[in-house]
């Protein structure tokens, strides 16, 4: 049985342009009626045609970029606003979570509020009567609830918001990223309670940008994009999806940036100390990097990394004139700024015979281990004693992404033992845990 | 009326206890931290009155009507309903947009809020009856007493007629703005185009026509016939036109209403 059926609904929001005035009125009232005057001049389709079925009892997480229309299709499910077309059908109940303590009057007290708000919910004034103490003990906001509300500080506020909705005691119960504004404990005991109205076989409908959610809380995950759904079923395929498409969004605007920086590298930039310089190009130019290529595990040229796999970075050069004294060095940055590794090739051992005309250098990282986060890598030619031919400070960023939530700078290969009276499963050293 | 709009003001009344609780919320929040509280609901019409009073009594005595003594009696039985009609008008045209959050975050029927500024209008006119009562008792106005069961008749038709303007325009004032700024001049000009200040007979005669088409000239005259007029009340045909035209406002208000009401909670 199916708790909310979306069923082809497009929503199409109006725009209307700025002489909408005195004048539109006028023309409005003498001719055509007011209700022509009320034509946009141009619209916005937030949903574009969505389907959707939500078991009864199940817990579904809505994810998405931000204008995706996520919030809309839960509004329109909450029956704020109509779809244009289409049609939504709700089973029961209904309580949205979307903003806590709308409605709130600051001059009154907490306690009235409760029950205006509660009625405004489809309470009647009996029912928040019986369920007063519980919101009271939910909100825990203690002698406050008899003060006025504009008394309360703003999580006293949202607290209060959130125990009235929760308290409506709805069959389907839709969530719009409330989670994300309260503290720690705050978010533990919502969770708990959507836990609880799990148990009791409610449904609820959770918008989030926090995959690590879904994956944990939900028996289904719907993904949107562009008022349109891409996937919906399984959380962590649906999940691993979308953050495959926005890494692949974020990969593409850090090549667009490198490109857009492209023409400033052409530009001789010599900058008067380059130890302080921030990001450039310089070097005598005897030897150039000619192009700059970053590939990832699979081999494929990306700006985006996965962490524990293959790193590349691969360089084209040629040398004007045959030279003798040379070395390639690679550095990596992180987005503080702290250089994470850097070599060269005289450091790592090796002595320059001969660079003339064209050549390729590939430098390999066999298993990379940076943790999540954004990067910038440097690279160079440059004479033995340092003097550069040519040198990119932070004209090239990559992005590293990982599922481990582990802390630092970098990731070294580590193990676990233990012995005793210790025993803790799923870290020995058989287990293959963090190479 | 679709049926939709029969089945909405059903809804309505399923809300009628938020509508009490709105009401009350209203008029407590009102008079939070004021010295006099709830004094103002009679302080208020009180000092509207004295200032009418000085100016039509001290001021320029020769532009009042005659033979209507006293004249502060006979004002206050217009200025009194006239504050409530003005008062709700300007509050509901921006009771939408003023809850904006509300209507766009929550589902409930957005009629409510209007509906909550004309009532709470009417509270603070009942509040204003009192001292009225107690000006007709210091006057000795011989009041006929069964004329006072008139009284709650002419309220319920002013109240129809209030809550259709209302509804009407705080809904048009969400698409145009502009309605905020034209509806306190149009309502001075109703102001003076109302026998408020003046008896209707006293108006040229060759304007009596557009006295008649307005109908709170019918309220007005009712109240003051009440209130004021000595002898029994004799209610005309202007009173049951008002009446009718109150209804038909009504129906028109709730309609336009409730075609608007789908795109309020994008356009607020």
């Amino acid at each position: 049985m199916n708790a909310v059926e979306v069923r082809d609904v497009r929503k199409l929001y109006r725009r209307y342009g700025r002489r909408k005035s005195f004048g539109t009125i006028k023309s409005a009232l003498l001719g055509g009626g007011v209700l022509s005057a009320l034509k946009p001049d141009a619209t916005f389709e937030a949903l574009k045609g969505v389907s959707l079925d939500v078991r009864a009892g199940s817990t579904v997480g809505l994810i998405g970029r931000n204008g995706s229309g996520k919030s809309t299709l839960l509004k329109l499910i909450a029956g704020i606003g109509k779809p244009t077309s289409g049609t939504i059908r709700v089973d029961g109940r209904v309580s949205a979570l979307i903003e806590l303590g709308a409605g709130f009057h600051p001059e009154i007290s907490g306690r009235e509020n409760v029950f205006i708000n509660g009625m405004m919910l489809g309470l009647s004034k009996r029912d928040v009567a019986r369920k007063f103490d519980a919101i009271a003990a939910f909100a825990d906001i203690g002698d406050f609830i008899e003060a006025p509300v504009k008394t309360y500080s703003s999580g006293m506020y949202m607290r209060l918001g959130f125990a009235v909705a929760i308290n409506v005691d709805p069959d389907v119960l839709l969530v719009d990223e409330v989670l994300a504004v309260g503290d720690e404990a705050f978010t533990h005991k919502c969770l708990d309670k959507f836990a609880e109205f799990r148990r009791q076989g409610r449904t609820v409908v959770l918008v989030t940008h926090n995959p690590d959610l879904v994956a944990r809380f939900c028996d289904d995950a719907v993904w949107l994009d562009d008022g349109r759904l891409q996937a919906h079923g399984d959380p962590r395929r649906v999940i691993d999806a979308y953050l495959m498409d926005v890494a692949a969004a974020e990969g593409a605007a850090l090549t667009a940036l490198a490109e857009h920086r492209d023409p400033l590298m052409a530009a001789e930039a010599i900058p008067s100390n380059m130890f302080e310089a921030d990001q450039g190009r310089w070097g005598t130019r005897e030897a150039e990097l000619l192009d700059v290529t970053l590939r990832c595990g699979d081999g494929s040229t990306s700006r985006v990394m996965r962490s524990g796999e293959p790193f590349e970075v691969l360089l084209r050069a040629r040398a004007s004139s045959p030279l003798a004294d040379f070395a390639f060095g690679v550095a990596i940055f992180n987005g503080d700024g702290v250089c994470c590794y850097g070599t060269n090739t005289t450091i790592d051992g090796g002595t320059p015979e001969t660079f003339a005309g064209d050549g390729e250098v590939r430098f390999t990282i066999p298993a990379l281990p940076l943790l999540d986060g954004l990067y910038t890598v440097d690279v160079a030619v440059h004479r033995q004693n340092g003097v550069p031919y040519d040198y990119h400070r932070k004209l090239h960023a990559f992005r590293v992404q990982s599922s481990r939530k582990d802390v630092g700078v970098f990731r070294p290969p580590h193990h676990w033992e233990f012995s005793g009276g210790v025993r803790l499963a799923g870290l020995g050293p058989g287990d293959d845990e963090a190479s | 009326m679709r049926p939709t709009v029969l089945a909405n003001l059903r809804e309505l009344l399923r809300y009628r206890a938020l509508v009490r609780s709105l009401v009350g919320r209203e008029l407590k929040a009102r008079y939070r931290g004021s010295v006099l509280g709830f004094l103002w609901s009679f302080i208020n019409p009180l000092l509207l009155l004295l200032i009418y009073t000085f100016v039509f009594t001290v001021v320029m005595p020769g532009s009042r009507g005659q033979g209507l003594e006293p004249y502060s009696l006979f004002l206050f039985c217009g200025l009194l309903p006239w504050t409530w009609f003005s008062s709700s008008l300007l509050e509901s045209s921006n009771a939408l947009i003023a809850s904006g959050n509300l209507i766009r975050k929550v589902m409930f029927p957005a009629e409510v809020l209007p509906v909550v500024s004309v009532l709470t209008g009417l509270v603070h006119f009942c509040l204003g009856l009192p001292i009225l009562g107690l000006f007709i008792l210091y006057a000795a106005v011989p009041v006929v007493p069964t004329d006072l069961l008139w009284l709650p008749v002419v309220v319920l038709i002013q109240l129809v007629l209030t809550l259709g303007l209302a509804l009407l325009l705080s809904s048009l004032t969400v698409h145009f703005r502009d309605l905020r700024d034209l509806l306190g001049n149009v309502l001075t000009l109703w102001f003076f185009a109302t026998p408020i200040i003046y008896p209707a007979a006293q108006a040229p005669e060759k304007y009596h026509w557009i006295l008649n088409l307005n109908p709170f000239t019918h309220l007005a005259t009712a109240y003051q016939q009440v209130l004021f007029v000595p002898g029994p009340m004799h209610p005309g045909a202007g009173l049951a036109g008002a009446a009718g035209l109150a209804l038909v406002v009504f129906a028109v208000g709730y309609s336009v209403f409730d075609r608007l009401r789908d795109t309020l909670a994008e356009e607020v």
